[in-house]
């Protein structure tokens, strides 16, 4: 059993303009031990998603349908005060914004033990045992001492160290990490990820780790899906998503992605906005920046196909097999001539 | 921190300057004549120059103010009164126990109301207690003092006896010449400046706290308490409220520095003997000291609440906290 089945998961909010589908319809499962990338554009939904699932959304505000199961149990739908009891414990959460995702006037200690003491049934005194004991965990030094410091005085990627702690300090099924290295440096980035994979490793959770950053999912992930417009638009394991990307979508994220080794040559970019939710297009989300459009993308919107390369690798295009390989030799003779120059 | 309390310590006879020197220049602008409302309406030119002689009235401006400055620094006395040769620190050291009494106690009734209200107000955003909070607001912020004291005066005084219409007891027992005193005494007679002051302050604090709240559960660290699976209440109280508070804290501070130095209107429709009446008495008798007395006393409240507001802040905020 996954330790995370998402079912036709569908989020809409009511505007004063109209409906926003934010989420239209997307399933996906994780299992224990196992990294899901989560990939995407702003607006595609991808936290809109998990905001959802945790049940973190306000409930007069948005409409939920579909089904998240944990452990096969029903999530969507459930009292506030069993939905308090997992989250947390059994699902923990990181944030974009270590600098902001700390309460200022808390100290580090009563913050991790607040985590503990909601959950576990335990003295204060063993809350900040468990809490010096899970900062040691993090790689943060003197955790002895650091435990009586407040948010303020610690850096960045220290912050972010603590929010780990704080997220795993129930010891979690799933740690669901929202973008968790965007606002870190680039080293401090490789040393958050590194970190996440050791302690994967040494808890055994599930990760899902929502990111726009291809190189992260590279890094990390074993499955990947590729949301765009509030659905999923490609879904694979890492290799194969690397290897032989099918949606038009990915071929621009990965030709986006910055190469060392051509000085002086442009990016390449998607051109246009992400839709609207508002006001999707008809048929396929991407059609309006899609550079292989044909006529039958902008009315009808093609199904999550499996893809005859890889293992249960699904996408949505309605380009023929023979085009879709034709246009990704092209592009990946490109990516290659420009990594060789 | 002495570097800090320092620095306050200059700032604040920097002020004391400027307001006292603002004051008597006023005061050497405007047409009046101390000198002759001193002596009364039956003197003779030749008794005004004298009272005028008496009070250095015919001294130039920028001595008699260099000799005020002498006189406080020198004797600490803010000098005597021109209409009633009363000492105007003894007249403060009578007044201010009066407006305090009144501007600390409206504090604690617009305080009572507004941080709940606001918070409420917060949590359910155009709902029906929202709406009436904010049409309650709107009223109170465009009421003005005199017609709010005036209505209750009416109303809860005279019309309904539940409360006197005027005046003011000392809240010790025991004053010589004091027509009643103690605590209960005290409190009926000020329940209605209370209640005005509330109706003012509550106006603005009520949006104040509800602005900050809803600024303070839109932050991250919010969210991140959410996830740890806490639950409404713990969420507001660990993690909203104090944050919210801060800004709530400055400007209370301020406001109080400012209503201790004279709540005019208040004082007047109620009668209560406090800075703000004696300023409006002064004024009318061209009472210079007594003018400068209250505005400097004024200051040094304004400048007292402030360090109050930054220290009460490092409790608040470990981030400016001095280490």
């Amino acid at each position: 059993m996954p330790a995370l089945e998402v079912i036709d998961l569908a989020t809409s909010f009511q505007t004063d303009d109209g409906t926003v589908r934010a989420v239209a319809g997307v399933s996906f499962s994780v299992d224990k031990g196992r990294t899901l990338g989560v990939v995407g554009e702003s607006g595609s939904g991808k936290s809109v998603t998990f905001l959802t699932l945790m049940g973190l959304l306000d409930p007069r505000l948005s409409q939920v349908s579909g089904s998240v199961l944990l452990h096969g149990e029903e999530m969507l739908g459930i009292s506030q005060s069993r939905l308090r009891q997992i989250r947390g414990a059994k699902i923990g959460m990181i944030f974009q914004d270590p600098m902001t995702s700390l309460n200022p006037v808390k100290t580090i200690g009563w913050q991790l033990e607040e985590a503990a003491l909601l959950h576990q049934d335990i003295t204060r005194k063993e809350a900040r045992r468990q809490a010096v004991q899970i900062l040691k965990e993090v790689e943060i030094p003197f955790a002895e001492q650091r435990v009586r410091d407040y948010p303020h005085q610690f850096s960045g990627g220290m912050r972010q160290r603590v929010m780990i702690a704080m997220a795993l300090i129930n010891n979690p099924e799933i740690l669901i990490a929202d973008e968790p290295t965007t606002a870190l440096d680039v080293t401090t980035q490789a040393q958050i990820l590194r970190l996440m994979q050791r302690l994967q490793e040494e808890y055994g959770m599930a990760i899902i780790m929502i990111t726009h950053d291809l190189g992260v999912v590279a890094e990390v992930a074993n499955e990947v899906i590729v949301m765009y417009g509030g659905r999923i638009v490609e879904q694979a394991n890492v290799d194969d998503l690397f290897v032989k990307p099918e949606m038009p979508y990915t071929w621009g994220l990965l030709g986006s992605l910055p190469r060392l080794a051509t000085p002086g040559g442009r990016l390449e970019q998607i051109p246009g906005q992400p839709p609207s939710l508002l006001n999707p297009p008809p048929g396929c989300p991407f059609n309006p920046r899609c550079e292989y459009v044909m006529d039958i993308c902008r009315v009808k919107l093609p199904d999550l196909d499996l893809s005859p390369a890889g293992v249960d690798h699904r996408f949505r295009c309605h380009l023929d097999p023979e085009t879709r390989d034709r246009i990704w030799t092209v592009k990946k003779a490109g990516m290659v001539r420009e990594d060789a120059a | 921190m002495t570097q800090f309390l320092i620095r306050r310590i200059f700032w604040a006879i920097f002020l004391f300057f400027v307001a006292t020197i603002i004051t008597y220049l006023i005061f050497w602008v405007i047409p009046a004549d101390p000198a002759a409302l001193a002596a009364g309406k039956a003197a003779t030119p030749a008794d005004v120059a004298r009272v005028r002689h008496f009070l250095h009235l015919d001294e130039p401006i920028w001595r008699q103010y260099l000799r005020f400055v002498w006189n406080l620094v020198g004797h600490q006395s803010l000098g005597r009164s021109f209409v009633n040769r009363q000492s105007v620190n003894h007249t403060i050291g009578q007044d201010a126990p009066v407006t305090a009494s009144l501007v600390f106690g409206g504090a604690v009734f617009w305080l009572a109301l507004s941080i709940p209200v606001g918070i409420l107000s917060a949590l359910r955003p155009r709902s029906i207690l929202d709406r009436v909070s904010m049409t309650f607001v709107l009223i109170g912020i465009s009421a003005h003092p005199v017609w709010i004291g005036l209505l209750l005066s009416y109303f809860v005084g005279f019309q309904l006896h539940i409360t006197p219409i005027a005046g003011y007891c000392n809240f010790f027992t025991g004053t010589v010449g004091a027509q009643c005193s103690g605590p209960v005494q005290w409190a009926y007679h000020l329940i209605l400046p209370w209640i005005t002051f509330m109706i003012l302050f509550a106006a603005l604090y009520v949006r104040l706290v509800r602005a900050s709240v809803m600024e303070t559960m839109a932050e991250d660290y919010v969210r991140t308490a959410r996830a740890k699976g806490a639950s409404q209440a713990r969420v507001m109280i660990q993690h909203v409220l104090r944050n919210s508070l801060l800004p709530v804290v400055t400007i209370l501070g301020m406001d109080l520095g400012l209503a201790l130095g004279g709540a005019i209107f208040t004082e007047s429709i109620f009668n209560l003997p406090g800075l703000g009446h004696e300023v409006i008495n002064a004024y009318n008798n061209a009472d210079l000291p007594m003018i400068t007395g209250i505005v400097v006393f004024s200051t040094i409240c304004v400048i007292v609440f402030n360090l109050m507001v930054d220290i009460t802040y490092g409790f608040l905020d470990p981030r400016i906290r001095p280490s």
